[in-house]
Formats: C-alpha cells, structure tokens, sequence
C-alpha cells in the first residue's frame, strides 16, 4: 500500500432505507415504469445472455385505457369466459380476504394474513400451470388454490381449525396443503419450500415425467440462504422450475432494499447464476398470466428454470397482528404506480365490451354474498373456540407413518 | 417376554441367501446398491458422491452402474441437499443423500427439523418425506473439532426423526435397507471409526480389520433389520451397558478387561427406541451403565438415564451413572483424554458395582 491508512477517512457503515416513513410524503419516482407493451418477448429458448436487459426493465400488457398491447398480449388468445373467470377469481379472494380479517377480529380464528393488492399474481398464475404441476407456495398465494378451484368452504374450514378442517387443526391459519390442487404444504419457515420446489422438479425429470415446479418466495425471504441454494440446484441440473419472486416491497416493517441491497433488482439475482430472469408487471393479471406461461413452456420444453420477479405492492397489513402505519405512510398504497390489479382487469374487461360497470357492481355483491353464504357454512361446523373442532387424540396422528411405542403411551397418559 | 436377542436374531432376510465378508463401508454400498436395483425411485446423491464415489468410497461404482440420474454430484450446499431431497421425496422418490460428515450438517437443519420431520404432520399425510441422511459420525481418528461431532440427540429431540446409528458391517446393511424401505424420514449415522474395522478404544494397538469379525459376514441381497430393535452383544447378569455404534466394542471390551458380568445393550436405533429391552436388561441386573461418544450434557444418555429410574426404579440398586465425551469441543491433540476408552469405562463399571 502506497498510502498509509490513518491518512483515510473512518469507514463507516450503510444502512439502507426507505424514502419515506410515516408523515412523510409518499414517492415512487424512482421506480421506473415502462409503457404496455413496449418490453420485447424473446423466443422461449432464447440464451439467458440475450435477454439481460429483461431483468431490469417491467413487463406490461394492460395500457392505460385498458387495452392489451405489445407482444407479451399475443398469443395469449384468452376466451371471454376465461377473462371474466381471471376477474372473478380475483374478486373472490378479495372478499374471502375481507370475511376472514373480520373474522380474525371477531376472535373466531387466531390468526390471518390477506392478499389485497396482489391478487393478480397468483390468481393469473395458476392458470400457466397444467394439472400435476405442483406449486411451492408462501403463505400468501392462495389465490392459487382460489383459481385452481379448490373450495371456499375447504379453506375456511382451515382457517377455523374446526372438526372439517383437512389439517384437523394442527396448522396456523392460512397455511394450506392440497396435493390435489397442485399446493405443497406450506411452512412457517421461510424459504425452505424454494429448493425444495427445485427437488421436486428434478425428481421429475429424473423420472422422464412432463410435470414442473413452481417455487415462491417474497422479497425479504430472497435473503434466507435457501434461496441460494435453490437457484444453485436449478442452475445446475437445469431443473423444470419457475422461480417466482413476489417483490410487494415489504418485509413485515423492513423495506425491500434491506434485501435487495444494491443488486439493482430481484430479477437480476437469476442472471449470475445463469437463469433467465424476467421482470412483471405484477398487478396486470395478462402479464403475470404470459410470462408465466413463457416460463411453464421454458420448462416443460426441458430449457430450464426462469426467475420471475413480479413488482406489486402489499396494501394491507403483514399479517392481523401488523400495523403498517407504524413505518411507513398510511397513503402508500395510493401512490403505488402500478395501480390495483382488480381495477385495471375490470377496465379491460370494459374496453373489450364484455364487461360494464353495473354488471361489476353486480358480480361484487354477488360474490360477497357467495363467500357470506359459505363462511355461515364453516362456522356452522365450528371456528377456533366454539362448536365441532378436531379430535385431540388425532394430535399423535401422522406424526410418523405408524405410531411409536412412546408417542401411544403419551396418548394414553394425556387421557385420548 | 425380554427381547435378550442373540447376535442375528434381529435379522430378517431371504432363505438360502448366501453372506459375504464385508468392512462397513462395503456393507453400505451394498444395501445402496441393492436398494437401487430392486427399486428405480431410488437416488443417491452428496458431495463427491457420484463419480469419485464418496470421500470414504461407500457409494463407489454406483454412478456407473445406474447412471447419472439416479447417483450424483451436488454442490457444496448441505440445505440445499437436503431440501431438494425433501422435495424429490415430496414427489414420490426415495432420496438417500449424503452429508460429507455429521460435523456439516448444522446448515440442513432447518430443512431436517422445520421440513422433512413436519411434512407428514403438517399435511396430514397428504405430502410425506421417505428421505434416509447418511453422515459419517464421530471420534477416535483425530479428526479435530469438525470431523469428530456425534449430533444425534440433535436429532432425537426432534419429532417425526428416525434416527439410527450402526456398529458393524452387518447391521450397517440390514439398518440401511429398512431406513430407505422406510415410510418417515431416518437420520443414518454411520460411526466412521468402524468403517474398516472395529474400535475398542485401544488406539496403541493394531488395528483389526472387518474380514476377522463375526459381524463382518453380511447376507447378500435383499436383508433388513427392523428399525426400533436393540440387540445384546453380551449377555450378562451384573450390570447393564446401554450403548452405540463405537462405543458398543469400547464396553465389550471394558467387560472383558475389568471381568464384570456387564450385558452389553446395543441400541442400534435411538428412535425409535427399544425400551422393552433396555428396561428387561436393567430389571435383571439392578444396575445401569450409560455410555456415548457425544458430550454428557443433554445428550441422549440423559433421556436413557430419566428413562430407566422411572421404569426401574424399584429394581435399581445404584444410580444410573453416564460416560460420555466431555463437555468440550472435540480437541485435536487430547483425541485419547477425551475419548471415553475401555479404562474410562472400566472405571465406571466398578465404581458402579461399589455402590
């Protein structure tokens, strides 16, 4: 060294935040939007080198006046029925979310956590996946088992803990499991389902199957080190997997830059480790819906995993035992560029005229009364302190295939 | 009826099949092959386990014979290993993964303890984990602080594990093979001290090899032990040996050295755990000696210890007295002060026989 150290400045550490906390003004300027349509869409077997410039730049469909333009909207060739069902799906995860924040205070359940902003992503989602594929979701996905038809009532029954919830109570509310639907078991612990989703699509490759994986995990999480590990394992055994990240810039409190640090995006992670990376527009259901078709093809085309990183903004509360405002504006949500992924289907529905807004009104007062009519259904059964819950002798079940001498001599000592 | 078995009476294999002399990392590669041919939704992989054929040679050839889809090379990821095992067996295979030693498989155990051992549970059986983690364990070969670890009651306080440690080349298959045909996830701990021969803790003699051992002959083919089943390596009348994978030839030889009338109980699998056995043994002798290599506080020879006073308490005539690695990290240059060899043991026994 030619200089010598006490002649520099003290090092000193940065700490990244936010642009603005609570009683400030809201600011998204920095978040670069590019215009519908005007993001190109390399072939499906286009080399990771060639499309760099994906993973920095937002895939849209829907424009301004509700149109769907540029060459993500083609080939898309969606039925009314099949634009109207991706409408619907959406509302109805908005307003089971609104019945079980409601019911969450009403003490019925312990516990909820809500979708409202990003019902798009999974919603649109479900619907590039063929049945068998199987998705590695996080706790806020279920829009995938909504749009993957599941029942309603299945999930209530979940979020109860009551004597027909199909997890017999064991599991947090919202943590769903459903092999049927295609919907892993969902764990508390962050990021594990990530390489797991890898392994499962290796397996399937192992075994010449035609399945693929679809692994989740939010933006805090991309810090856990599984979601290294995972993109590691992809990498390198060219897995059948699409790696979705769902970027709603918040962790609980924590501001998606203390993730991110300065690697520019989410998306961007792919690209050193050789995958495809594509940024999305996460509030415009056509786009979520094309890019992650382009993605489920990549993979059963037997070319790879891709990262999807899908922009969105989390509206409401981390979980019913958050209070946003805490840290950061309480008219963020209003801000957010992207707009409300609810809204902008409907005004496309509009634009193509197989939509209006009196029939909008209807179908959101239809759909509430829908998912009011089933939520009387599960309490009927039962929810956390009242009426049929599951058996407690049940809770030695499962635990192994078959139950060791010691677990059935505590089930007897606890009097089940 | 006490489970006092004699030295094969665990064993359930095939009439007519014929045995062969076998070390214990021979045995291992066996039962995965065996594994392999009988049934194709089996994998192997690790690091440096496919084409090298693992560090300590125990899954050799078996990249060559079944291809490279079915036994390969990973990353330097032990979560990862382990998390894409749990996935592969989410889907319907049956993963038996590596990990290169005990000593490295702290970064996978969020995905042992908080996934593969909660699948079932979790939902209600609708996804399960039938994943065997092999990992060389323990001490006695200078190995240092990260070569030497015994993690099981790491393992054993976590439910929905299996967790089984072999001592010898015959078991080490017939173990293996019901760990993989398994339905729940096994955690395999194979005591590297004994892949080439048995260890009795005296490390100024010269080493034995396998091939002079009654426990070096191994069934070929198609062979199980049942998981849960302990096994008397020497029967005795005047104090019980509660014990596993090396430790099990340190107490053989302690008994022999100090001429107490110990049976020795190896337990084979810590969990699920043969405690008819253990409790028919204590109740005939009236006293209990605990032995491990793992560090005495919180090992599993403390859940031995509270298990045989609540069970045999009446019987008992001395308390249950522990020889266990210290509570150190495993030093390098002390491996014999530390090792608790047949002197330690020795002692212990007759301090036992005093009270």
């Amino acid at each position: 060294m030619d200089k010598n150290t006490d002649d520099l400045p003290p090092l000193h550490l940065t700490v990244p935040e936010p642009e603005v906390r609570p009683g400030g003004q809201p600011d998204f300027s920095h978040v670069q939007i590019p215009p519908a349509g005007s993001v190109r869409r390399p072939p499906v077997d286009a080399d990771p080198e060639s499309m760099r410039d994906l993973a920095f730049s937002i895939i849209r469909v829907l424009n301004r006046d509700g149109e769907a333009v540029g060459p993500w909207a083609e080939g898309l060739d969606l039925s009314e029925d099949q634009l109207r069902d991706g409408l619907r799906h959406m509302m109805t995860l908005r307003a089971y979310d609104a019945r079980m924040l409601m019911a969450q205070r009403q003490q019925k359940t312990s516990f909820y956590m809500q979708h409202l902003g990003e019902e798009a992503v999974s919603c649109a989602f479900r619907k590039a996946l063929n049945p068998g594929d199987m998705n590695f979701p996080t706790y806020r996905q279920a829009g995938l088992l909504i749009a993957g038809d599941y029942p309603l009532l299945t999930m209530m029954n979940q979020i109860y803990s009551n004597a027909h919830d199909p997890l017999r109570g064991r599991q947090l509310p919202v943590m769903y499991s459903s092999k049927e639907h295609g919907f892993f078991t969902i764990s508390g612990n962050l990021a594990t389902q990530y390489i797991q989703a890898v392994g499962w699509a290796m397996a399937s490759a192992i075994s010449g199957d035609r399945k693929i994986a679809a692994a989740w995990i939010g933006d805090g999480s991309t810090a856990e080190s599984d979601f290294h590990a995972a993109l590691v394992f992809a990498s390198t055994y060219k897995a059948p997997v699409v790696l979705n990240i769902v970027n709603n810039q918040w962790a609980i409190s924590t501001f998606q830059g203390i993730a991110r640090g300065g690697s520019g995006t989410f998306a961007a992670r792919g690209l050193g480790f050789g995958i495809p990376a594509l940024r999305v527009d996460g509030n415009d259901y056509l786009a979520v819906l094309a890019v992650g078709k382009w993605a489920a093809e990549r993979a059963r085309l037997n070319l790879g995993p891709t990262v999807i990183e899908y922009v969105t903004y989390r509206v409401g509360g981390h979980s019913t035992s958050d209070d946003p405002s805490a840290y950061r504006p309480a008219e963020e949500s209003n801000a957010w560029p992207l707009g409300d992924p609810i809204l902008r289907m409907k005004n496309h529905l509009i634009a193509l005229g197989i939509w209006s807004e009196d029939r909008h009104v209807q179908a959101e007062a239809q759909i509430m009364a829908e998912v009011t009519a089933v939520q009387k259904e599960a309490e009927a059964v039962g929810t956390l302190h009242h009426g049929q819950r599951p058996s407690p002798s049940d809770m030695f079940e499962d635990v192994y295939a078959e139950m060791p001498p010691h677990l059935q001599r505590q089930r007897q000592e606890a009097g089940f | 009826m006490p489970k006092c078995r004699r030295i094969f009476s665990g064993s359930v294999r095939k009439r007519g099949s014929d045995m062969a002399r076998m070390t214990m990392i021979e045995a291992i590669r066996d039962a995965l092959d065996t594994a392999m041919g009988a049934d194709e939704r089996v994998v192997v992989f690790g690091e440096d386990v496919g084409y090298f054929g693992g560090v300590f040679r125990c899954t050799a050839g078996l990249q060559k014979k079944y291809g490279p889809t079915r036994c390969f090379d990973a990353p330097i990821n032990e979560s990862g290993i382990v998390g894409a095992g749990i996935g592969m067996a989410a889907y319907g295979l049956k993963p038996v993964v590596e990990i290169q030693f005990a000593d490295y498989v702290y970064p996978a155990y969020d995905q042992i303890v908080s996934e593969a051992a909660r699948l079932r549970y979790r939902s209600a059986g609708e996804f399960t984990c039938p994943m065997v983690v092999r990992m060389p364990t323990g001490g006695g070969i200078f190995g240092g602080q990260t070569h030497s670890q015994s993690p099981e009651a790491l393992f054993t306080h976590v439910t929905g594990l299996k967790v089984v440690v072999p001592s010898n080349p015959h078991d080490a298959k017939g173990l293996l093979m019901s760990a993989i045909e398994d339905p729940d996830p096994v955690i395999f701990l194979e005591p590297k001290r004994l892949y080439n021969g048995p260890f009795d803790g005296h490390h100024d003699r010269p080493v034995s090899a396998w091939k002079s051992h009654d426990l070096g002959e191994v069934p070929e083919g198609h062979f199980t032990i049942p998981l849960g089943q302990a096994i008397t390596r020497r029967p005795g009348r005047a104090v019980t040996v509660l014990t596993y994978g090396t430790m099990v030839h340190v107490a053989l030889a302690a008994a022999e050295e100090t001429g107490i009338d110990a049976e020795v109980i190896d337990l084979r699998t810590l969990m699920p755990l043969d405690l008819e056995a253990i409790t028919a043994s204590v109740r005939k002798t009236g006293r209990c000696l605990v032995l491990h290599e793992a560090t005495l506080t919180s090992g599993f020879g403390a859940e031995l210890a509270a298990l045989v006073q609540q069970e045999c308490f009446w019987t008992l005539e001395a308390p249950v007295r522990r020889v266990a690695g210290w509570d150190t990290p495993y030093p390098h240059v002390h491996e014999w002060s530390y090792f608790p060899g047949p002197a330690r043991v020795g002692d212990a026994l007759r301090e036992l026989m005093e009270v």
